[in-house]
């Protein structure tokens, strides 16, 4: 197989949104497309609402799980406030995917401080391909409010023309229950097709 | 086959392969899905132990039984079984027994940082290190074949990067069988009375040469020769994270690094013009290799603490400046970790804090309520130490007009270590009053069963402990079982109980939320804000609860996406705005 080029992408959110199945789905993708793979993650104290960030890199060799900072492809991101807090992690010609959703952390929920009021517009100061995506709505639409990660994957694969949409299909189909396939399968091709 | 496994799944799969019948552990991470992975192998007889020290005695009788052995544990878990494990260093093993502890850099979820490296060197055992999954796996095999041919517990050490981090691996379905035979009586191997155990020593040291000539041929210590300007000694992850940044350096990659192997270090260094030492959290290497003469640099290129990354490791051997990257030129709020929504944690430590009652704390989930609003607890050391420290304090206290504190533990905690804290309050008179936040699980680490649950890990019903009759039978004779989602009984309780003079303990029962939405059929209560009746006054923001929020109107607001439909918020509302949501 010719060998592809190496890609290194940036899952970040809050606990609990599911980043981590997210990022176990795209490592799998990159393993089937036959790449090496590594993935790093945290666990514990890190979730429980706060922020979290997922490491998956495909390469030829892959050494280190962690990615340098700006050296990202791709940035991942659930919620605008983390796409912020990560954006400095991409690459010069690194672009972002984000949700288009709000999460108040407990520090602005309290009142002690401000959720930045013109995140898209701060985003795209960064000089940074911004992609935004109205990850509920599409996941509304698909039938599951819960496949928002579903919805973000399929807006990465439209950016990953190397890797087959066939193999995105194959691994999410492990990896979802039969119940929820079908709006699964929806809202990847939603976000695909969003991107 | 190749697949994707994390280094704990590794170490399981290792478990298997490799001929393990029995592991025994303590939950905690980055440790924990080591035996939540080995508990699928119907092969190998698993389970929690109360905690780390048990699990390694586990572990030992298993060993001398002719059991290939797995302990695991996180790395301060070794702590607590450093009294078993010193010793056990002196008898050696029957079957091979390796004791997996998993430290974490940087604390991402840790009390502190310490480098379990040394308890190798400490206890003169060999000592283990895996770089990727595929090593993880291995390495277990590697342990139990040295354990058993060497006479003596290895220490397999992970770190967060090690245990969490995804490669692809190797794995078999064929599975040894271990061949060692049924347990031998020979006390002067076994029974460590000060006349067996001082031969023992010496023999231990004749152990540490036969290993040290082991750590010189073993293929897992490896010189990689290259541009022979850099030369760097590395294991772990560092080696990772210094092929990324300087792929054509000269490494001696080091995956049995206790005992040392002097010579190829020797030879290592003669061949390269600088040498460095990169390693995490200590000079564990670097010392040793100073120590033999030889001129080397590492650590003081560093920062002093925390974990390391390909970054940090960029800045030092490249001399790169820290990117700069994008700064929106707007401060933005961290995203600390909460108490979920709904968690029956909050009502109590919402209690202790308008009441201004000092807890000395524990190991938690309910930790996080020392951030605000709550900032309700007061100390946080270990495992089990809220009862001991409580005691102490309450003790040094009395006669003076300083308020008594109360010690607040979590279930799974208080079974791990509190009990002798609790019998300590009770045989020495003391007076205080300790909560046990009863949630019926292990909820940090991922609802690990536990003594108190009625479930073994391995799914079997079992007796549950029952956490009134326990204390009585210390003679505790005040103990109290409340529902932290009622504030009045609650308050009541603790008004009385830290007043009385003589010991109490408060049993604060209700299940993890996250636990019971898991069960749910149907939706909970939800609770809502009736707009036109709240008077702005912030009374439901003390809580800290993440579902709720302010909004610029002056008015709160619950995101019935995140609420779990607790009553708590509706009982700190004096303006009867919050209400459930008719269904």
């Amino acid at each position: 197989m010719k060998m592809k080029k190496k890609k290194d992408i940036l899952i970040v959110g809050v606990g609990g949104q599911g980043i981590i199945v997210a990022s176990e789905i795209l490592a799998d993708v990159g393993k089937e497309a036959g790449f090496d793979v590594k993935k790093s993650e945290v666990h514990g104290m890190s979730q429980r609402g706060g922020s979290v960030s997922t490491h998956v890199r495909f390469g030829k060799q892959v050494f280190s799980p962690l990615i340098r900072q700006g050296k990202v492809d791709f940035l991942l991101a659930f919620e605008l406030l983390e796409a912020l807090r990560w954006v400095n992690f991409l690459s010069p010609h690194g672009a972002a995917l984000v949700n288009n959703l709000k999460i108040n952390p407990t520090t602005v929920s309290s009142g002690s401080m401000e959720y930045p009021s013109n995140i898209a517009h701060l985003l795209k100061e960064s000089g940074h391909t911004i992609q935004l995506i109205e990850g509920i709505n599409l996941a509304e639409q698909a039938g599951s409010k819960r496949a928002v990660n579903i919805v973000l994957l399929g807006a990465l694969s439209g950016f990953l023309p190397d890797i087959a949409e066939e193999m995105w299909l194959k691994v999410i189909r492990s990896r979802v229950s039969a119940k929820t396939l079908q709006a699964n399968e929806k809202a990847f091709y939603l976000g695909r097709k969003d991107a | 086959m190749k697949v994707l496994l994390s280094g704990n799944e590794a170490v399981a799969r290792g478990g298997y392969e490799f001929g393990v019948s029995v592991a025994a552990g303590y939950p905690g991470t980055p440790s924990t899905e080591i035996l939540e992975n080995i508990v699928h192998f119907s092969e190998i007889y698993c389970q929690w132990s109360p905690n780390e020290k048990v699990a390694l005695e586990t572990g030992i009788g298993a060993s001398l039984a002719g059991a290939r052995t797995l302990v695991t544990m996180k790395h301060v878990g070794l702590n607590v079984a450093a009294d078993p494990f010193m010793t056990l260093a002196y008898t050696g093993v029957n079957a091979g027994l390796v004791i997996v502890c998993a430290d974490d850099p940087g604390m991402h979820s840790s009390q502190n940082e310490q480098d379990n490296r040394f308890y190798a060197k400490f206890a003169q055992v060999p000592l283990l290190e895996p770089s990727d999954s595929q090593e993880a796996k291995d390495l277990v095999g590697f342990g139990l074949e040295i354990s058993e041919k060497y006479d003596t517990p290895v220490l397999l050490r992970l770190t967060t990067r090690i245990s969490h981090s995804k490669s692809l691996t190797e794995v078999k379905d064929q599975r040894i069988v271990s061949s060692i035979g049924p347990f031998a009586k020979d006390p002067k191997k076994y029974v460590m009375i000060p006349a067996h155990s001082r031969k023992r020593h010496v023999l231990m040291k004749t152990r540490t040469k036969s290993l040290r000539a082991l750590s010189e041929s073993t293929d897992w210590n490896r010189c990689e020769m290259n541009d022979k300007k850099i030369g760097i000694i590395c294991g772990s992850i560092a080696y990772q994270y210094a092929k990324e940044v300087l792929p054509e350096a000269s490494y001696l990659k080091l995956g049995m690094s206790h005992p040392l192997p002097h010579k190829l270090i020797t030879d290592f260094a003669r061949h390269v013009e600088k040498l460095y030492v990169l390693e995490e959290l200590t000079p564990f290497i670097e010392d040793q290799v100073k120590a033999m003469g030889i001129s080397v640099e590492g650590r003081s290129m560093l920062p002093d603490t925390g974990e390391l990354t390909p970054d940090i490791v960029a800045q030092a051997f490249l001399h790169e400046s820290a990117p700069k990257g994008y700064h929106p030129g707007v401060e933005l709020p961290p995203r600390p970790p909460v108490m979920c929504p709904g968690c029956p944690h909050r009502g109590l430590f919402y209690t202790l804090s308008r009441k201004k009652i000092r807890a000395m704390g524990d190991i938690g989930c309910y930790t996080l309520s020392v951030l605000p609003p709550l900032q309700a607890m007061d100390t946080c050391i270990c495992m089990g130490a809220s009862i001991g420290t409580a005691h102490g304090f309450n003790k040094a206290s009395q006669g003076s007009d300083v308020p008594p504190v109360v010690g607040v533990i979590g279930d799974s905690t208080f079974l791990h270590s509190g009990l002798t804290g609790l019998l300590d309050v009770a045989y020495n008179q003391g007076n205080s009053t300790i909560i046990i936040l009863d949630n019926r699980t292990t909820a940090m680490t991922g609802f690990q069963h536990h003594p108190g649950t009625g479930l073994t890990l391995q799914g079997k019903e079992t007796r549950a402990v029952d956490l009134k009759a326990l204390a009585e039978s210390f003679g505790i004779s005040r103990v109290h079982e409340v529902d932290p989602y009622d504030l009045k009984q609650l308050s009541q309780v603790i008004d009385r109980e830290v007043k009385a003079s003589e010991p109490s303990l408060i049993i604060s029962r209700r299940p993890c939320v996250l636990l019971e939405r898991k069960k749910r059929k149907t939706k909970p209560v939800q609770r809502q804000v009736a707009v036109d009746l709240c008077t702005g006054c912030k009374a439901c923001l003390k809580l800290g609860c993440p579902a709720i929020s302010f909004l610029a109107e002056d008015k709160a607001v619950i995101d019935p996406l995140m609420c779990n439909g607790c009553p708590v918020c509706e009982q700190v509302c004096k303006a009867g705005a919050i209400q459930s949501v008719a269904i």
